[in-house]
């Protein structure tokens, strides 16, 4: 019967959506335990930095950067979305007299900060995860932005791996050595540096300078580990969503397929028996 | 009625817990570094997203500055791809900073320090463990906490001296031969890291 095939084929669709999806899984949750032990040994690497520098994103700077980073491929849940919500929010809280720009890491975040901030792009790196993050990799791109990007303060967003089923959205902040040089003088936040001696380089502003570029390639190399973990174990979470909805799915078209199975084999019953009961009244 | 008991409590610990769980590393108890401006900034600028985390909220509590003099140096010595020292108790290290070999006892005056390529003691009781470290940061804090920060660092025994030999001499024909700046620069690296390699292992 026409409608038996039809939903004969949705039923072949759904099952070769669940076996993909499954795969995606299995996939994603081999990927996520390679970079989460990457991403756990490396969350000692930028706590220096911050015990000696402290943590101010409320720091005074007119030149504004936002890193967002964000995966290259899609079908990971809402973490690329919840990156841009807070990259946004950042970039108005940011506005001073000019404004904020973007650097953004992975293809996701620029295709959605592109519909309505085109302008206030600066640079977009893509193709991170080709090769596994490694910290020379990471230098690179730090070294780019470095060169390329003027700013007072640089604002890294991503999304910090809790566990596989918790993403918190985190921005870090890096300050440039100027402005470090300038809030460490009485009355600014950086106030403790004055105390510290400085060993090596020829002036302090030399050894400020490789002090907060080295501090961005650590915070970068973290926030980039910790973003692709949130993005496995998101996309774990979604695909398994899927499988459980395709399974379910899959149960309703079932008893749809059987009951108008049976539904034709009744009505052809029915009648070979009222025609043979026909021919019988007959003779 | 007992069941729908039970049910409304395990919900209402579940939602009270999902914020304090004990997974991974989570920021319990330490309050955001902002002040209550940027937070009604936030607020108006987002007003259905939550404050956003900070990472000193994730960060070990580091000691407080102790009164009197202590009598062991804490020493965290990271790399990027793993922690190779986590508040360890030591007597004192010596690291390659760009001035010439830096002893740090505990109480040592607070120091931002850059790094050479060289090699980094740590002396604990009588054993002395050395590193070959590639540049980065020491910083020795008021509370006696040093943190050592590179790029890399191997203890000596994985060094092959025959390799080091040739890179050495590789490097040094490299830095004659360099036409560009960017050239002469790798190649001055390359011959400062040699040297001190074989210095290290006692090559030359």
């Amino acid at each position: 019967m026409a409608s038996s095939q039809i939903v004969r084929n949705r039923m072949k669709s759904v099952k070769s959506i669940q076996k993909i999806t499954k795969a995606m899984k299995m996939v994603a949750a081999s990927k996520l335990r390679g970079v989460q032990v990457k991403a756990e040994n490396s969350r000692g690497f930028w706590q220096p930095f911050v015990a000696l520098l402290g943590d101010h994103p409320d720091i005074e700077s007119k030149k504004n950067v936002i890193l967002t980073i964000s995966s290259d491929r899609g079908l990971c849940g809402g973490i690329n979305s919840t990156s841009v919500k807070f990259s946004k929010a950042m970039f108005t809280l940011s506005a001073s007299e000019e404004p904020a720009k973007y650097v953004i890491l992975g293809e996701k975040g620029k295709v959605q900060l592109q519909r309505d901030s085109k302008k206030n792009i600066q640079m977009v790196v893509t193709d991170i995860q080709k090769m596994p993050i490694n910290f020379t990799q990471i230098s690179m791109i730090a070294d780019e932005i470095l060169k390329n990007v003027e700013f007072d303060t640089i604002k890294i967003i991503y999304n910090k791996f809790g566990s596989v089923v918790s993403f918190l959205p985190s921005v870090a902040t890096i300050p440039s050595p100027e402005v470090i040089a300038r809030e460490s003088e009485a009355g600014g936040k950086l106030e403790q540096l004055e105390s510290y001696e400085i060993e090596g380089g020829d002036s302090k502003a030399e050894v400020l300078q490789n002090l907060s570029e080295f501090q961005f390639a650590a915070m970068l190399f973290n926030a980039s580990l910790e973003n692709a973990c949130s993005e496995q174990g998101a996309r774990m979470s979604a695909m398994d969503s899927s499988t459980r909805n395709a399974s379910e799915m899959l149960e309703k078209l079932t008893l749809k397929y059987n009951r108008s199975r049976q539904a034709s084999i009744t009505t052809e019953l029915i009648e070979i028996i009222s025609g043979a009961a026909a021919l019988e009244a007959a003779s | 009625m007992w069941r729908r008991q039970i049910i409304t409590k395990t919900r209402a610990v579940c939602r009270a817990s999902s914020a304090s769980r004990a997974f991974a590393d989570k920021p319990a108890d330490i309050p955001p570094p902002v002040s209550d401006a940027f937070k009604d900034a936030f607020k108006k600028a987002a007003p259905n997203l939550q404050l956003p985390k900070f990472p000193s909220q994730f960060m070990k509590p580091r000691p407080p500055v102790p009164g009197t003099l202590p009598t062991k140096l804490t020493v965290n010595f990271v790399l990027p791809y793993k922690s190779e020292m986590d508040a360890q108790e030591v007597d004192m290290i010596i690291v390659p900073a760009t001035t010439g070999q830096m002893g740090i006892l505990p109480g040592h005056v607070p120091t931002i320090a850059e790094l050479k390529p060289g090699i980094m003691s740590v002396h604990e009781g009588s054993e002395v463990k050395q590193f070959f470290v590639s540049g980065g940061f020491a910083f020795v804090h008021p509370n006696s906490v040093a943190d050592v920060t590179v790029v890399d660092a191997y203890p000596l025994d994985v060094f092959d001296a025959e390799e080091v030999k040739r890179g050495l001499a590789d490097f040094t024909q490299k830095s004659a031969a360099a036409t560009t700046d960017s050239e002469k620069a790798e190649a001055e690296i390359g011959v400062q890291v040699h040297s001190a390699l074989s210095a290290a292992l006692g090559l030359s």
